[in-house]
C-alpha cells in the first residue's frame, strides 16, 4: 500500500463512520457535527482526486454555509432537541434491509467491471479550463445561468415561506 | 555584493535545497522528505502564529494605551516586555472550569477547532521569494474555506456552553461573520479576476503595482469586512462585554480561553497578512528583504486594528447588518461588473502597464466617491425632512438653511 | 494510484447510508442532512470518473459544481419549510405532520 492508499483509506473511513454517525446520532446536534465531519473527508477525497477547486467549495459552501444553516434550523427547532424520543421510526429495520440490499446488489457489480486505468493526468490549467467552460456560451454558460436563477429563487421562496406571518 | 543580496533574497529556497539535498544523502525516500519538509514547515507556520499573538497582545496594549494616553504595561520586564509570558502563566495555572450541563466533548473541541482554523491560512502566505507553506493553486479560495471553519467552533462553543449568553453571542458572530464574508468574497473576486490566479504567489507576481491603487473600492471593503470578520471594534458586537456578559466564550477558563483568544488574534494576523498579499504587493518592494517587507505591510493592516479599536465606539447590530446588506454588497456586486467592463476596455483599447493601473484607479475612486456622495446626501435629505416635521417647519425652509 | 474501483465504492456506501437515514430518521432536519450525504456520494462519484475517465474535459467537475448549487437551494428551501413547518405545529417530527392544512 502506497503513501497515497494510506490516505485514500483514511478519509473513506472519515467519510463513512461519520456518515454513519450522522444517521445514527441522538442527538440533533451531534449529528450536524458528524455531517461536518464527514464533508470535511468528501473535500479531502476531492483533493486526492485532483479536483482543488471542488474541495475548496465543498468546504466553503458545504461547512461554512450549508451546515451553519442546519446547525440554525436545529437551534430554531430546539423544542425537538430537549426531548428527542427515538431517532429511528418503526420501519428502521426495513430502511437497514433495503439500505445493505442495495449496497450489497451493486458494489459486486462495480468490482466487477472492467474500469479503464487513468491515463492521463489532469492538465495544468484544468481550473481556468473549468473557469472558461462555465461562460462559454457552447458550453455551460447557459445551465451556469439558470443555476444562478435557480439558488435566486430558493433564497426568495425561503425567506417568503420562513417569515413570520404579521 | 550582489551575491549576499541575492543570498538574502532567496534565504528560504537555499535553505530548502540544503536541506532537501542533506536528507536525499542520508539515503531516505522521497515521500519521506516530502512528509519531514511539510512537517517543518507546518512547525515554523504555527510557531509564527504564536509567536506573532504573544508579540501582539503586547503591542495592542501599548498602543492603545498611547491612544488613551497611558503607560500600558510596564511592570513586568524592561518596558513591560514580559507581559505577555506573565498572562502566559496566568492562564496556564488558572483552574479549567466546566460548566454544569454542558456537552462535554462539543465543549471541550470548541477553542481547538477555532485556533486551528484560525492558524490553517497561514499556510497559504508567502513570506519572500519561495518562502510559503504551500503555493496552492487555489491558495485564496483555501484561505477563505479553512477561514470559514471557524464559524462551526464558535457556534459549538455557544451551543456546549449551556449559556444563553454563550449561545446568543454565537448566533451574533455567526450572523456577522457570514454576513461579512460575502463583500469580503467579491473584493478578493475582483482581485482574483484582475491578477488571473487564486494563487497567492501568482496574485503577489501579478501586482507590478499594488493593487491598492488598481483596486482601491475592494481594498477599502476588504478591509471593513476584515474588521467585521476579525469581529474587533467598531464591529465587536459578538462579544459586546456590556450587554453579553463576553459573548460564546464566556465559559471558557485557563487553556482553553487562552485558545479562542489566541484563535482571535490570529484572524487578525491572516486578515492583515492576506491584505498585505492582495492588495499591497506581498514581499515586493525597493531596497529592503522581502521578508522584512511582508512584515512591515502585514503591521500596517494590524496598526490599523488597533487605531479602529482605540478610535471608534461599538455600532448597534442593525447597524451592522445595514451597513453590510445595504451598502457593501450591492457595491460590491455593482464593483465587480464595472471592474471586469473597465478591464476589459482598457485592455481592448491597449492601455498597459501604468496607463491601465491610472485608468482603473480612475474608475475605481469615482465609484467610491458616488458610493460614499449618494448615501450622504440621501441621509442628510432624509435627517432635514425628520427635523422638519419635527419642528412643523416647511421642509424646503430647512433645507435651504441646510445646504449653506 | 488509488484504483477507480475504491472510490465508486465509498461513494455506493456513503449513499446508501444516506439511504438508511432518509428511509429511517423521524426527525425532518436529519432526513435533509441524510439527503445531503447522498448528494455528496453523487459529487464523489462524479469527480471520479471526471479524474479518471475524461480529466481534460471539464463535464464532471461542472456538473459536480451543479449539483453543489442543487445542494445549496435544496437546503435553504427545505429548512425554510421545516421551521415554517415547526411554527405552526410544534413539530418536525414527519410522523407528526400528518395534516394536508397546516
Amino acid at each position: 500500500m502506497t503513501l497515497i492508499q494510506a490516505v485514500f483509506v483514511l478519509f473513506a473511513i472519515l467519510t463513512l463512520g461519520a456518515g454513519l454517525f450522522t444517521v445514527l446520532s441522538r442527538h440533533l446536534f451531534h449529528a450536524v457535527l458528524y455531517l461536518i465531519l464527514s464533508l470535511v473527508g468528501v473535500a479531502g477525497l476531492f483533493v486526492l482526486l485532483e479536483a482543488e477547486f471542488l474541495a475548496g467549495v465543498q468546504v466553503l459552501i458545504y461547512i461554512g454555509a450549508i451546515s451553519i444553516l442546519i446547525i440554525f434550523a436545529v437551534m430554531l427547532t430546539r423544542g425537538m432537541a430537549r426531548n428527542p424520543g427515538p431517532p429511528l421510526n418503526n420501519q428502521s429495520l426495513a430502511a437497514a434491509v433495503i439500505a445493505g440490499l442495495f449496497f450489497v446488489l451493486l458494489a459486486p457489480v462495480i468490482a466487477g467491471f472492467p474500469w479503464p486505468q487513468a491515463t492521463q493526468g489532469v492538465p495544468a490549467d484544468a481550473i481556468e479550463a473549468l473557469g472558461r467552460s462555465l461562460v462559454d456560451p457552447n458550453q455551460f454558460a447557459l445551465p451556469f445561468e439558470l443555476a444562478s436563477v435557480m439558488i435566486l429563487a430558493a433564497l426568495i421562496g425561503a425567506i417568503f415561506i420562513a417569515r413570520e406571518k404579521r | 555584493m550582489a551575491q549576499i543580496y541575492d543570498f538574502i533574497y532567496n534565504l528560504f529556497p537555499y535553505l530548502g535545497a540544503w536541506l532537501r539535498g542533506l536528507l536525499q544523502s542520508w539515503g531516505l525516500p522521497e515521500d519521506a522528505i516530502l512528509l519531514i519538509i511539510g512537517l517543518i514547515k507546518a512547525f515554523l507556520l504555527a510557531n509564527f502564529g504564536l509567536i506573532g499573538f504573544a508579540i501582539l497582545t503586547y503591542v495592542e496594549r501599548k498602543i492603545v494605551a498611547r491612544f488613551q494616553d497611558r503607560l500600558g504595561p510596564n511592570v513586568a520586564g524592561p518596558y513591560g516586555i514580559l507581559q505577555p509570558v506573565a498572562d502566559g502563566i496566568k492562564l496556564l495555572t488558572k483552574e479549567d472550569t466546566m460548566p454544569a450541563g454542558a456537552d462535554r466533548w462539543v465543549y471541550n473541541l470548541a477553542p481547538l477547532i477555532i485556533a486551528t482554523c484560525a492558524l490553517a491560512p497561514l499556510v497559504v502566505i508567502p513570506f519572500g521569494p519561495g518562502a510559503v507553506g504551500a503555493d496552492l493553486n487555489i491558495g485564496v479560495l483555501y484561505a477563505l474555506a479553512v477561514g470559514a471553519g471557524a464559524l462551526v467552533g464558535v457556534l459549538m462553543a455557544g451551543w456546549g456552553s449551556n449559556n444563553k449568553y454563550a449561545l446568543l453571542g454565537a448566533f451574533r458572530a455567526v450572523a456577522q461573520l457570514i454576513s461579512y464574508e460575502i463583500p469580503a468574497v467579491f473584493s478578493v473576486v475582483v482581485v482574483v479576476m484582475v491578477a488571473g490566479t487564486m494563487s497567492t504567489v501568482g496574485i503577489v507576481l501579478a501586482q507590478d503595482v499594488p493593487y491598492l491603487f488598481v483596486l482601491p473600492l475592494a481594498a477599502l471593503v476588504f478591509l471593513i469586512s476584515g474588521v467585521a470578520e476579525v469581529g474587533r471594534t467598531p464591529f465587536d458586537l459578538l462579544e459586546a462585554e456590556s450587554e453579553i456578559v463576553a459573548g460564546f466564550h464566556i465559559e471558557y477558563s485557563g487553556m482553553k480561553f487562552a485558545l479562542v483568544f489566541l484563535g482571535e488574534f490570529i484572524h487578525a494576523l491572516v486578515v492583515s497578512a492576506l491584505f498585505a498579499v492582495l492588495f499591497l504587493g506581498g514581499w515586493r518592494g525597493p531596497w529592503l528583504p522581502p521578508y522584512l517587507w511582508t512584515l512591515i505591510k502585514m503591521s500596517v493592516g494590524i496598526f490599523l486594528f488597533f487605531w479602529l479599536r482605540a478610535t471608534l465606539p461599538r455600532i448597534r447590530i442593525d447597524q451592522m447588518l445595514n451597513l453590510n446588506w445595504k451598502f457593501l454588497t450591492p457595491l460590491m456586486i455593482l464593483n465587480l461588473i464595472g471592474v471586469a467592463l473597465v478591464d476589459k476596455g482598457l485592455r481592448a483599447a491597449g492601455a498597459t502597464g501604468g496607463l491601465w493601473a491610472a485608468g482603473m484607479f480612475a474608475f475605481n475612486m469615482a465609484m467610491l466617491i458616488g458610493a460614499l456622495g449618494i448615501p450622504g446626501y440621501l441621509g442628510h435629505r432624509a435627517r432635514m425632512a425628520a427635523m422638519a416635521s419635527a419642528s412643523g417647519e416647511e421642509p424646503e425652509a430647512l433645507e435651504a438653511v441646510g445646504a449653506h | 494510484m488509488v484504483p477507480l474501483t475504491w472510490y465508486l465504492l465509498v461513494a455506493t456506501a456513503l449513499f446508501c447510508i444516506g439511504v438508511y437515514g432518509v428511509l429511517a430518521r423521524r426527525n425532518a432536519i436529519a432526513i435533509l442532512m441524510a439527503i445531503e450525504l447522498m448528494l455528496n456520494a453523487v459529487n464523489l462519484s462524479l469527480v471520479a470518473f471526471w479524474r479518471y475517465l475524461h480529466p481534460t474535459a471539464t463535464t464532471g467537475q461542472v456538473f459536480a459544481l451543479f449539483v453543489l448549487v442543487v445542494a445549496a437551494a435544496e437546503a435553504a428551501a427545505g429548512l425554510a419549510l421545516i421551521i415554517s413547518i415547526y411554527r405552526n405545529r410544534e413539530t418536525v417530527d414527519v410522523e407528526n405532520i400528518d395534516l394536508l392544512k397546516g
